[in-house]
């Protein structure tokens, strides 16, 4: 066994799986991957389940030093500036940290989230079959809380297998689309208008539990006391002060405010991927094309496995294009993050 | 002839759940109803349903888009939900001691001088009460419960508590509650129980579920740190009295 050690890291990094499910009629939130394509991604380099445990990183910096052997990791999410020494780490490629190495993580580069799957995942003890951090109720393994510098994962030692990259589709841009309701008759349509046809902005103090939406007062038909009832990864409720809440991740399971619409399943990690104080649009899209676009975003996950290719194909073309002095400099240019090869001027 | 009810609203809740309401208030017959199509779901195993979460007034579905579409399961859960009620299986029923007032029930004063009486008269119309759990949520093993005295429903607290103390018993509107975990709450706190009603390593990790009946009864500070240790060694404490 390996160990990989975490020697620094910022706030709003946990462990993360693909949630806790069958418990929420308890009160037990499901909690998880805020991007479940970007984990599926990272454990699908190494040879995980797509859902397996995994380290969320959030928006700040973060080094882990592989101990006592080699482990192999790969990192797909949100994009940041990544290196071994010195030599730079791409998104989206498996890579090997010997015995002693560390990897440095920059601030994440857009987006929020970035992942970091360990060949052979996370291990310890489930409860509800996951490992995921829940940290109001106690949950989560290794460590019932968000990590810490010195926390460490005693981890399988690296396989020696070729390292790989990962060919995802090209990001999805435009509006956050949602579907209407479940409470969207507590607002008349002037005010639901309001809410498709504005600007808004995460504020920065969201978090794993919910998103909080800066932008125009939403006003209720009724008040904004309903009876409480269950709500999802994505519900957008309206508290009293008009400033919409997406539910995330960590929601309560249950919530007391009107609920005026639904992000769909493709798009609550794209959600969750928005930067604080980056301005987006929402829209509304019939419940045939919500569900269209959900089951293209399961088969977009069960596919990972065929879009990973040899990590140095692309490193060989730079090499020839190099050798035939086309690209001059351009291997210089690389970046880090998104494999674009870009021009020198 | 079978006896057919009025049908429930059925609203998305995104692609991948929908809302059975039964009634936008609460209401014990709606949530008798929410409780039957949850149990009648388990028995039915349709095919993409992955979890239920029965609350006062609705049922909240999950399912897989991938195995099931939005309209043919909606057909499924109205027709599931005219049917008639089975008969009603007997609830368990549970006793739950609680330590009222002083540090464990810091708003037993208030709400007495609130509802111009005695603290004393506040514990035994509280403890005097047959609740229902009507839902289970917010955090785990936080207990909703019907049934409680009118003469006790006041509204919440104009600025909620950023913490209250794990095992709170409390009343918030027309409401009464068990709370497990220490959490936010605007209710007023009128008490403690020793019991939790979410445990991790004890089996059951839940003890309450929807449509358990609760009484309480009064106990002293000593006899609340006695059972305080009992619990935390995994004693389930509450005593069970329907069998």
């Amino acid at each position: 066994m390996s160990r990989l050690v975490v020697a620094s890291i910022g706030p709003a990094s946990s462990v993360q799986d693909g949630g806790r499910h069958g418990a929420q009629r308890y009160g037990l939130t499901v909690s998880g991957a805020m991007d479940r394509l970007a984990l599926a991604a990272a454990n699908t380099l190494v040879g995980n389940d797509p859902f397996a445990a995994a380290v969320e990183i959030g928006p700040f910096g973060a080094t882990f030093t592989a101990r006592d052997g080699a482990v192999r990791i790969a990192i797909s999410g949100a994009p940041r500036n990544a290196d071994i020494a010195g030599k730079p780490v791409a998104m989206d490629t498996s890579v090997t940290l010997k015995d002693g190495e560390t990897l440095t993580l920059g601030f994440a580069r857009g987006g929020a989230f970035t992942y970091l799957a360990i060949e052979g995942a996370i291990k310890g003890e489930p409860v509800f079959g996951s490992l995921a951090v829940n940290a109001r109720a106690g949950l989560g393994s290794p460590y019932p809380r968000p990590l810490q510098a010195g926390d460490e994962f005693t981890v399988d030692a690296a396989s020696g297998a070729p390292e790989l990259r990962i060919e995802l589709p090209n990001p999805v841009s435009g509006p956050i689309r949602v579907v209407l309701g479940p409470q969207d008759d507590e607002f008349d349509d002037a005010n639901k208008a309001l809410f498709l046809g504005s600007e808004w902005k995460i504020s920065a103090t969201s978090d794993r539990m919910g998103y909080r939406l800066e932008g125009p007062a939403i006003k209720h038909l009724h008040g904004h006391n309903i009876v409480s009832d269950g709500t999802v990864n994505g519900s957008i409720q309206v508290p009293g002060n008009g400033a919409p809440i997406a539910l995330m991740m960590d929601r309560g399971t249950s919530g007391g405010y009107p609920k005026i619409a639904t992000v769909i399943t493709a798009d609550v990690g794209r959600l969750a991927q928005t930067s604080v104080g980056t301005a987006f649009r929402f829209k509304a899209v019939t419940m045939a094309e919500a569900q269209d676009e959900a089951r293209k975003f399961a088969q977009l996950i069960k596919s990972l496995p065929d879009r990973l290719r040899a990590a140095d194909t692309v490193e060989l073309n730079i090499e020839a294009l190099s050798d035939a002095n086309v690209a001059g400099h351009a291997v210089n240019a690389i970046d880090a993050g998104t494999w674009q090869v870009t021009a020198e001027p | 002839m079978a006896e057919t009810l009025p049908p429930p609203r059925l609203l998305p809740s995104g692609d991948s759940a929908v809302t059975v309401e039964f009634s936008r208030t609460i209401d014990d017959a709606a949530n008798e109803r929410v409780l039957a199509l949850d149990k009648a779901l388990a028995a039915a195993s349709i095919e993409g349903i992955s979890e239920t979460i029965p609350t006062y007034r609705s049922l909240l579905v999950h399912y897989d888009p991938g195995k099931i579409g939005f309209d043919e399961l909606g057909e499924k859960l109205l027709a599931i939900s005219s049917q008639k009620l089975p008969p009603t299986t007997k609830a368990r029923r549970w006793r739950i001691p609680v330590a009222y007032g002083g540090e464990h029930g810091i708003d037993l004063e208030d709400v007495a001088k609130a509802l111009n009486t005695t603290p004393g008269d506040i514990i035994a119309r509280h403890a005097g009460g047959d609740y229902r759990v009507a839902m289970i949520g917010f955090t785990p093993g936080w207990s909703y419960l019907s049934g409680l005295d009118k003469s006790l429903h006041m509204s919440r607290r104009e600025s909620p508590r950023l913490l209250t103390p794990a095992g709170t018993i409390s009343i918030g509107g027309v409401q009464a509650g068990i709370q497990c975990l220490a959490a936010p709450s605007g209710w007023h706190l009128l008490g403690r129980t020793p019991v939790r009603t979410y445990q991790l390593h004890r089996n059951p990790t839940f003890l309450t579920e929807p449509g358990d009946r609760v009484t309480f009864f009064a106990i002293d500070p000593k006899t609340f740190e006695d059972m305080d240790r009992a619990a935390e060694a995994g004693e389930i404490i509450a005593e069970r009295v329907d069998a």
